[in-house]
């Protein structure tokens, strides 16, 4: 709790010295990747599964807050959560659908959904826009002051962000943090002792999917535009790798995953045409050497991630 | 059913040759290791790449150039288990799926580096021109795939039935540990996995090369596809990836034929997910029993 307070605090002053909106921009897009980030690890570290799908959960997040905002004119205050709510609906019940599936068979259904929205962004073009994206998504406004700006977009993004991180470790440390482990271990034991196995996978497969989603709708509505592109594989597949850098199985983990990952490639850019030669080095060689991730590298050092 | 449905077909069989060649790399190091080889799209390319240096700008014949191709991907496959892979210091599999996923970045930026954006089209293998068969009109090209990757799977089941690295393998498939307490040398077998799946790579990389044209990032949607192919047909088993391959190649064309072509990809992949709730271990797979 008190290292979520120091960071809190951190995070709330960085913009006192960083002034310049476009790094800005880039640690807003931080703090929603560590919104989904650390849902995810929740499912993947803790509950033991996989999901390669959560791009299609931003996507829902997002095409549906802006749809509902920009067809049926709802304030984005309510269409945002609105969108998450059902998005988690669905991914509830999808995840008693396909959470039978284990290993590969399980990467493979949620790579399939993932690729069904994808398309379906791209063909429903009377509704989404098609590949040339959806512009014009109103703003998030208090009266009449409207969040256009990237400070007042990185202040309501961390905010969530934060939130999310604290919900996420309160809910793990305490009883179900340990059965979500069990699970993870063994399920057949987990079974055994009597834990409803099938339900809490669902839970955290549609509590994770519902804050992806909510992350996706402060997306569109920070940015104003959102295309497919966003929302591809790709994005499922950089989630996933920020949890394994950052360190699988706890918060922390997932949080110094994102802040690693986000502004990565930007950094590369400055070596030009090598910069997927180096993500990709990169990558290898923290999974490699370091397969608990950088935060267990961290907490080596330090006294970083045990006060958590 | 029309000679244009026939067509469809046929096109849709030789990509899913093609996609059960991909899917048989999956199955091979699944097999040896247990792990998803997410750079295996990237072998493909890599192979077909390289093909069009030694075909086009060093003039050299087909049949220098396929051993060559072959025996390089095979290479690298190998480099990819030796030099990463065997390092890892996680035998976890999640960590080891996302090691080649960064591999698959890594390729791509190489490839990349070495032959630029542009996509690449090989020149067909048999310039011989269509032929008609009562009323069909038959591409050699789609049969000439058809039969290449027959031919491949064909040498592949009398290696592992007859000879004895085969052998081995599938000893290690069944279980790493005995097969090790009966003197078989496991991580070269492990190797020899990642190197028969980069050589699988190269083939098909070499095959599809002629049909539709590469870039040095086409290498995620062909594996991809060859992944749902492995999967649908059950993962790590070899005629499950021979059917899985063939079933998705069909199933690509006919929604195209029935639906439209814009809707192919939604519609595969959705029949996909539903084959997966109704068998959850693909089509041939072997449903294991679990135990504590």
């Amino acid at each position: 709790m008190k290292a979520l307070f120091l960071w809190s605090l951190f995070v709330f002053s960085l913009p006192l010295w960083v002034t310049n909106p476009y790094y800005l921009n880039v640690l807003a897009i931080v703090g929603l990747y560590t919104m989904v980030t650390v849902g995810l690890s929740l499912f993947i570290g803790y509950a033991g599964q996989i999901s390669l799908g959560h791009g299609a959960f931003y996507a829902l997040g997002a095409y549906g807050s802006a749809l509902l905002a920009l067809r049926w004119g709802i304030n984005p205050w309510c269409s945002m959560p609105l969108a998450a709510f059902l998005t988690a609906l669905l991914a509830w019940g999808l995840g008693y659908l396909i959470l039978r599936l284990k290993g590969h068979y399980l990467v493979m259904a949620t790579l399939g959904i993932n690729l069904v929205v994808y398309f379906l962004l791209i063909e429903l073009e009377p509704w989404t826009g098609g590949l040339s994206g959806l512009p014009g998504i109103p703003p998030l406004c208090i009266g009449s002051f409207c969040l256009t700006t990237d400070r007042a977009c990185y202040f309501l993004i961390w905010t969530a962000a934060l939130l999310i991180m604290l919900l996420g470790i309160r809910l793990t440390q305490g009883r179900l943090g340990r059965e979500l482990k069990a699970i993870r271990e063994s399920e057949l034991a987990a079974r055994a002792l009597g834990l409803p196995v099938t339900r809490y996978k669902v839970a955290v497969f549609a509590f994770s999917a519902g804050v992806t989603a909510w992350a996706g709708g402060l997306y569109a509505h920070y940015l104003g535009f959102i295309s497919p592109k966003t929302f591809d594989i790709f994005y499922s597949v950089e989630v996933v790798t920020m949890v394994l850098i950052g360190g699988m199985g706890s918060v922390w983990g997932a949080a110094v995953g994102a802040a690693f990952l986000t502004p990565l490639p930007q950094v590369l850019s400055f070596f030009e045409e090598f910069k997927d030669l180096l993500y990709g080095a990169i990558l290898m060689f923290i999974l490699v050497v370091q397969p608990k991730g950088l935060s267990g590298f961290l907490e080596k050092l330090g006294p970083f991630g045990k006060g958590s | 059913m029309d000679a244009v449905f026939w067509q469809f077909c046929l096109s849709g069989l030789s990509a899913g040759a093609i996609y059960a060649l991909i899917a048989l790399g999956f199955g091979v190091v699944e097999n040896a290791t247990g792990i998803v080889n997410f750079a295996q799209g990237d072998f493909l390319v890599f192979g077909a790449f390289l093909a069009s240096s030694f075909l086009l700008s060093w003039h050299c014949p087909y049949w220098l150039t396929y051993p060559v191709v072959i025996f390089s991907t095979a290479l690298l496959g190998l480099l990819l288990e030796r030099l990463v892979l065997a390092r890892a210091r996680s035998r976890e599999i999640l960590i080891l799926v996302f090691i080649t996923v960064g591999a698959s970045i890594f390729l791509r930026g190489i490839i990349k580096e070495i032959w630029g954006k542009r996509p690449l089209a090989l020149p067909p293998l048999f310039r011989e021109d269509p032929f008609q068969l009562g009323g069909l009109v038959i591409d050699p090209q789609n049969l000439g795939i058809l039969l290449v990757a027959l031919g491949a799977f064909f040498i592949l089941h009398l290696f592992f039935h007859y000879t004895l690295w085969g052998k081995a393998m599938r000893a290690v498939a069944v279980d790493p540990e005995t097969a090790a307490l009966m003197g078989i040398p496991v991580s070269r077998v492990v190797a020899a996995s990642f190197a028969l799946a980069g050589a699988l790579g190269g083939l098909a990389g070499m095959l599809i090369a002629p049909v539709s044209p590469l870039s040095f990032d086409s290498g995620v949607v062909i594996g991809l596809k060859g992944f749902a192919a492995a999967i649908l047909g059950g993962y790590g088993h070899f005629g499950g990836a021979l059917l899985g391959g063939l079933c998705l190649g069909l199933l690509e064309a006919l929604s195209a034929y029935f639906v439209s072509s814009a809707y192919k990809n939604v519609l595969a992949f959705a029949v996909l997910v539903l084959v997966l709730l109704v068998r959850p271990e693909g089509i041939l797979g072997r449903r294991r029993g679990e135990r504590l």
